[in-house]
């Protein structure tokens, strides 16, 4: 059984790896928020192998409290991504809609870190 | 309890928690293979629901022979109701923006239902990008 809790871990580490390459490539912010939820999950799954390993139920508010950071995350980080794009488009072309924002203007150079 | 049987519900919950690994991993293979947001959408789900339900479900059974507390059952059970609850409006959430501030890819996309009803919308409302709706 040793075995198998070796193969969890190692899933565990390599999926974090994985969603931590996708954070530093995603093109958007929004992709980002998505690897944070996904490394969000890992952790999670990560703690309650520790629980189920050790047979220990102390780290198990600790998974109340990531299960509940993850929404006020990626919430909020989409509240603020919609209202930066809000902000971004109406002064420039008043009366067009967001959807029709050509793919090269998809991702505003601003989230690329260039502009403050 | 018969040591027969904790070997039988140890093996039940590595395995439950082998799988719930395993839907990580799959999620973040597909977090880098996948080519646009909601595909990536789509994979990332998996372990947020099935897969920490799993965990939970394999917690919960490894804790049984040592101690049956009421507060380690509530706590599982909180835990596996706030995931089901709040990650499918996170995803709503992010998708809606995503698709409304233009960062999907339509040619990655079969049908798009969303952008004809979105024309007849503004037509009514006489143009405007109202991201309040």
């Amino acid at each position: 059984m040793n075995a198998l809790w070796i193969a969890i871990g190692v899933m565990l580490g390599l999926a974090a790896l994985l969603g931590m390459v996708r954070m530093l490539m995603g093109p958007s912010v929004l992709d980002r928020a998505l690897s944070v939820d996904v490394l969000l999950a890992s952790a999670l799954t990560g703690a309650g192998a520790y629980a189920a390993f050790h047979r220990d139920p102390t780290v198990l508010p600790t998974l109340l409290v990531l299960s509940l950071l993850g929404f006020v995350g990626s919430v909020s980080i989409a509240k603020f991504v919609a209202r930066r794009a809000l902000g971004e488009h109406i002064p420039s072309t008043t009366g067009s809609h967001p959807t029709s924002a050509t793919p090269t203007d998809a991702v505003p150079d601003s989230e690329k870190g260039e502009n403050p | 309890m018969s040591e027969q049987f904790v070997t039988v519900l140890d093996w039940v919950a590595v395995l439950c928690i082998l799988a719930g690994a395993a839907l990580s991993l799959v999620a973040g293979v597909g977090l880098v293979r996948f080519p646009d947001l909601l595909s990536r959408m789509h994979t990332a789900a998996k372990p947020q629901v099935l897969g920490l339900l799993l965990v939970l479900v394999g917690i919960g059974i490894r804790l049984v022979p040592v101690e049956t507390n009421v507060f380690n059952v509530g706590t599982l059970i909180l835990v596996a109701l706030f995931q089901v609850v709040t990650i499918p409006v996170a995803g709503h959430i992010t998708a809606r923006v995503g698709y409304r501030t233009g960062r999907i890819d339509e040619s990655l996309m079969a049908r798009d239902e969303l952008a004809a009803r979105l024309a007849s919308d503004d037509e009514i409302a006489g143009g405007g990008g109202d991201m309040s709706r």
